[in-house]
C-alpha cells in the first residue's frame, strides 16, 4: 500500500519530467547548476586563505572534475535534443572544446603576433617593417643568430654522433639496458636543474691563499697544472660550454631512436657482409649507416628544432650575457625586460619561419613511424 | 684450426672489453656531474666552500699533526726566518713549504696574528662522515635561514620556499596533464569515428598548429590574461599548457584511436550504445597505453617547463623550476642550497623515469616533436 503510493508519486514525477515543460526546465537547470558550482569553485580558489595543501587539492579536483563535468553535461543536453539535432551537434561536443582552446591559444595568437610585429613597442601604431629590420640586421640579433647556428651545428652534431656511437656499442654489450638508462636519464631533468648541475661543474673561485676550486672542471685543470678559468665568462668559448649541456641532455634521445633502428636491420644482411670478409668498420659505414639513414635524418631535424627554440639553458646559465645570447632569449628580453612587444613579436615570427620548414619535414617523417 | 679459433675467441674477448670500457667511460662522464650535485647537497655548508665534493671519498690528503707551533714574537717576518726546522720567507710559508721528510709547514693567518704555523702530513682519509640533511630543510623552507660560509662567518638569507614551490608544481602539473588528454581524447574520437562537415579541414588545422613555437602565443595570451586578471593563477597555467599541448595530443591519440578495430565499435552501435557511452566504456580503456605514454610526456614537460611558468606565474605561486632559477640568480654561490634545490626539482621526474621507464621512453619519443 505504502510502496504503491510511493510508486505513484515517483511515476507522476517521471511523467512531469518527461513532458515538454519539465524537460525544458531541467535542461536549463542542469547547465545553470553546473555553472554555479564551477563559478563558486573559482571564487573559493581566488579568495581562499586555506592552507596550501587544501587549496591545491581543491584546485586539482575543481580543474579536472570541472572539465569532465562540462563534457558530461553538454553531452547530456545534446542527447535530449529532438530528432536529428543530436546527431548533427554531438560531434561538436567532442571536438568543440579542443577547437575553442586551440583557436584562443594558438590560432589567433599567431595572427595577433603577426599584427603586433608591425606595430610599435606598445602595440599602438603601425610602423611598417622596422621591427623586422631590427630582428634581421641588428648587431644583437646577428650575435644571437650566430650562436643559434653554433648550437644547431655542434649541439645537434655531437648529440647525434654520441647517440649513434653509444647505440652501436651498447648493441654489443650484455649490459645494454644499464648503459642506455644512464645516458637517457638526463632527459628526465629540467633545463633549470641541468643548469645548476653544470654551473657547479664550471664554477670558478679565482686564485688566492687557501682558495680551493670546488668546481670539477677547474679542479681537473688545476690538477693538470693549468690555471683555473671562469669558463662561462670567456666568449666565444662559453657557448661551447653551454652546448655541452645540450649534448648531455639530448644524446639519450638520439641514442634510443637510433638504437631501435639498428635493431631492425636484418641480421642476415650484416652476417653476409661479415662472411664475405667485411671489417666491422666497413659493415658500419656500408650497411648500417645507409640502412638507418632516414632515422638519422629525423633525429637530426628534431634536435635542430630543439636547438632553434632553445631558451632555458642560456637564461639560467648566463642570461645571454658575454656573447651567449640566442634568439629565444632575445625574444624574452625584448618583451619582458625592454617592454618592446613589437620587436619581440617580430623575433617570434622569425623563429616560426626558421622552424617551419624543418618541422614540416619532420612531421612527414613522423607519420611513417608509429608513435606508440 | 684450433689456434685460429682461440685467437678468434681472444679477439672477441678483447673487442668486448673495449666496447664495455668505452661505454663505462661515457657513462661515468654522464653520471659524475649529477653525482657531484647529489653528494654536495648532503655536505656541511662550510665544507662545501673549502673543498671539492670528491674529497668525501677516501683519498690521501694533508692532515694536521700535533698542535700549532707559536712563532717567536721577536722574529722579523719581513726577512727570511726559520721556524719548525724550515727556513723561508713569509710569502712562501703562507702557501706551505714541504720538507724532505714529507711534512708540510704552513703559516696560518697574517703577519701579526695569530703567528702560528701548523705541520701536516700526507695520510689516508676515509669516507667523510659529516653528512647532513640541513641543506634540504633550508631549501624547502620559506623562512629566514642561516649558514656558515667558508671563512666561518654566519650568513642569513631568506629561504626560497622550495617546499611550497613543489606543491605548486603539483597543482600546475596534474591538471595540466589530465585536462589536455581528456579534451584531446574526445577530439581524437570525434575526428576518427564521427561524421560531420569540415572534419578534414579542422583536423588539418589542428595538425598544422603543431609547428607553432609557443613563443608566438605568449605575448597575446599574456594580454588576455592581464585583462581577465588571470596572471599568477593555476587556471592560467592549466589553460596555457592545455592549449600548447593539444595539437600534438590530438594528433597522437587520433593515430591510436583511429586504428582501433572497426568491428568493436560497430557491434556496440548495433547494441544501441551512444557515442558518449562508447567513448567512455570502450575507447578510453582500450587507449590506456597511448594515454599513459602521452600523460608521462606531458607531465614531465609541464613539470620541467620554465618559460611558460616564468611568463604567466611570475613571482606568484612559483613552481620548482622558476623558484630554482631565481635561486640561481640570488644565491649563485650558495652551493649547499642550489644543489639540494636542484635535487628537489629533479626527484619526481627521476622517480617517474626509474619506475615507468618503458612508458617514459615511449612518451618522450612521441612528444619529441612538440612545438
Amino acid at each position: 500500500m505504502h510502496s504503491s503510493a510511493q510508486k505513484n508519486v515517483s511515476s507522476t514525477l517521471v511523467r512531469w519530467v518527461t513532458t515538454g515543460l519539465g524537460r525544458v526546465l531541467i535542461s536549463l537547470f542542469v547547465p545553470l547548476l553546473t555553472f554555479v558550482v564551477l563559478w563558486q569553485g573559482f571564487i573559493f580558489l581566488r579568495d581562499t586563505e586555506a592552507p596550501q595543501v587544501v587549496v591545491i587539492l581543491v584546485a586539482i579536483l575543481w580543474g579536472v572534475g570541472g572539465v569532465g563535468l562540462l563534457f558530461y553535461v553538454s553531452n547530456w543536453l545534446i542527447e535530449r535534443l529532438p530528432g536529428g539535432w543530436t546527431q548533427r551537434l554531438q560531434p561538436f561536443v567532442f571536438i568543440g572544446p579542443a577547437l575553442v582552446i586551440l583557436t584562443w591559444f594558438l590560432f589567433l595568437p599567431t595572427i595577433r603576433t603577426l599584427i603586433l610585429s608591425l606595430q610599435d613597442a606598445f602595440g599602438r601604431n603601425f610602423i611598417g617593417l622596422d621591427n623586422y629590420i631590427f630582428a634581421l640586421t641588428d648587431r644583437i640579433m646577428l650575435e644571437a643568430f650566430r650562436n643559434n647556428l653554433l648550437w644547431m651545428i655542434f649541439g645537434t652534431g655531437f648529440s647525434v654522433a654520441m647517440g649513434l656511437l653509444i647505440a652501436v656499442l651498447a648493441d654489443r654489450s650484455p649490459l645494454e639496458k644499464v648503459y642506455k638508462a644512464i645516458i637517457f636519464m638526463p632527459m628526465a631533468i629540467s633545463f633549470v636543474g641541468a643548469g645548476v648541475i653544470w654551473r657547479y661543474v664550471y664554477s670558478f673561485r679565482g686564485e688566492g691563499i687557501g682558495i680551493q676550486e670546488i668546481g670539477l672542471l677547474n679542479a681537473v685543470v688545476n690538477g693538470l697544472g693549468f690555471r683555473s678559468q671562469p669558463w662561462l665568462l670567456i666568449p666565444p668559448m662559453n657557448n661551447f660550454f653551454l652546448i655541452v649541456i645540450m649534448v648531455w641532455l639530448q644524446t639519450g634521445f638520439a641514442m634510443v631512436i637510433i638504437s631501435s633502428a639498428i635493431k631492425s636491420i636484418p641480421m642476415e644482411l650484416m652476417e653476409a657482409a661479415r662472411v664475405d670478409g667485411a671489417t666491422e668498420i666497413q659493415v658500419f659505414f656500408r650497411i648500417m649507416i645507409p640502412t638507418i639513414k632516414s632515422t638519422l635524418l629525423t633525429v637530426t631535424t628534431t634536435i635542430i628544432i630543439f636547438s632553434l627554440k632553445l631558451f632555458d639553458v642560456v637564461r639560467v646559465m648566463t642570461g645571454g650575457n658575454n656573447g651567449t645570447n640566442v634568439i629565444a632569449n632575445e625574444f624574452y628580453l625584448q618583451q619582458f625586460t625592454y617592454n618592446h612587444s613589437g620587436r619581440a613579436s617580430a623575433i617570434a615570427i622569425v623563429l616560426l619561419l626558421a622552424v617551419v620548414p624543418v618541422m614540416i619535414y619532420n612531421l612527414r617523417q613522423f607519420k611513417e613511424r608509429k608513435a606508440f | 684450426m684450433s689456434s685460429q679459433g682461440r685467437s678468434h675467441k681472444k679477439n672477441k674477448y678483447l673487442g668486448s672489453l673495449i666496447v664495455n670500457g668505452v661505454l663505462v667511460l661515457i657513462c661515468l662522464i654522464w653520471l659524475i656531474p649529477t653525482i657531484g650535485v647529489l653528494i654536495t647537497s648532503f655536505r656541511d655548508s662550510r665544507e662545501i666552500f673549502t673543498s671539492g665534493w670528491w674529497t668525501v671519498f677516501p683519498h690521501r690528503g694533508w692532515v694536521q699533526v700535533g698542535d700549532p707551533i707559536p712563532v717567536d714574537p721577536d722574529i722579523d717576518v719581513d726577512k727570511p726566518f726559520t721556524v719548525a726546522g724550515v727556513t723561508s720567507t713569509f710569502d712562501v710559508l703562507r702557501r706551505g713549504v714541504e720538507t724532505e721528510d714529507g711534512r708540510k709547514v704552513t703559516w696560518i693567518g697574517n703577519k701579526r696574528s695569530p703567528r702560528i704555523v701548523i705541520i701536516e702530513e700526507q695520510r689516508w682519509k676515509g669516507f667523510s662522515t659529516s653528512l647532513t640533511l640541513e641543506n634540504y630543510s633550508d631549501t624547502l623552507s620559506g623562512k629566514e635561514i642561516s649558514f656558515i660560509d667558508g671563512a666561518g662567518n654566519e650568513i642569513i638569507r631568506q629561504g626560497n620556499n622550495l617546499g611550497g614551490a613543489f606543491l605548486n608544481s603539483i597543482a600546475v602539473a596534474v591538471p595540466s596533464t589530465i585536462i589536455p588528454i581528456l579534451i584531446a581524447a574526445f577530439a581524437a574520437y570525434g575526428f576518427a569515428w564521427m561524421n560531420f562537415p569540415g572534419r578534414k579541414f579542422f583536423f588539418t588545422i589542428v595538425v598544422a598548429l603543431i609547428v607553432v613555437p609557443l613563443q608566438l602565443a605568449l605575448v597575446p595570451i599574456l594580454r588576455d590574461y592581464t585583462q581577465l586578471n588571470l596572471n599568477g593563477t593555476y587556471l592560467a597555467m592549466w589553460l596555457a599548457h592545455t592549449g600548447f599541448g593539444l595539437p600534438l595530443a590530438v594528433y597522437l591519440l587520433f593515430n591510436y584511436i583511429g586504428t582501433l578495430p572497426r568491428d568493436i565499435l560497430e557491434s556496440a552501435f548495433i547494441d544501441g550504445a551512444s557515442h558518449f557511452t562508447i567513448f567512455q566504456r570502450l575507447i578510453l580503456p582500450l587507449s590506456v597505453p597511448a594515454l599513459a605514454s602521452f600523460a608521462i610526456f606531458q607531465f614531465l614537460w609541464v613539470w620541467n617547463d620554465y618559460l611558460v611558468a616564468l611568463v604567466f606565474l611570475g613571482d606568484r605561486n612559483q613552481v620548482v623550476t622558476s623558484a630554482l632559477a631565481s635561486m640561481v640568480g640570488e644565491k649563485g654561490q650558495d652551493w649547499h642550497l642550489l644543489t639540494s634545490g636542484a635535487f628537489v626539482s629533479m626527484i619526481l621526474p627521476l622517480a617517474v623515469f626509474f619506475l615507468l621507464q618503458r612508458y617514459f621512453v615511449r612518451g618522450l619519443m612521441a612528444g619529441s616533436i612538440k612545438g
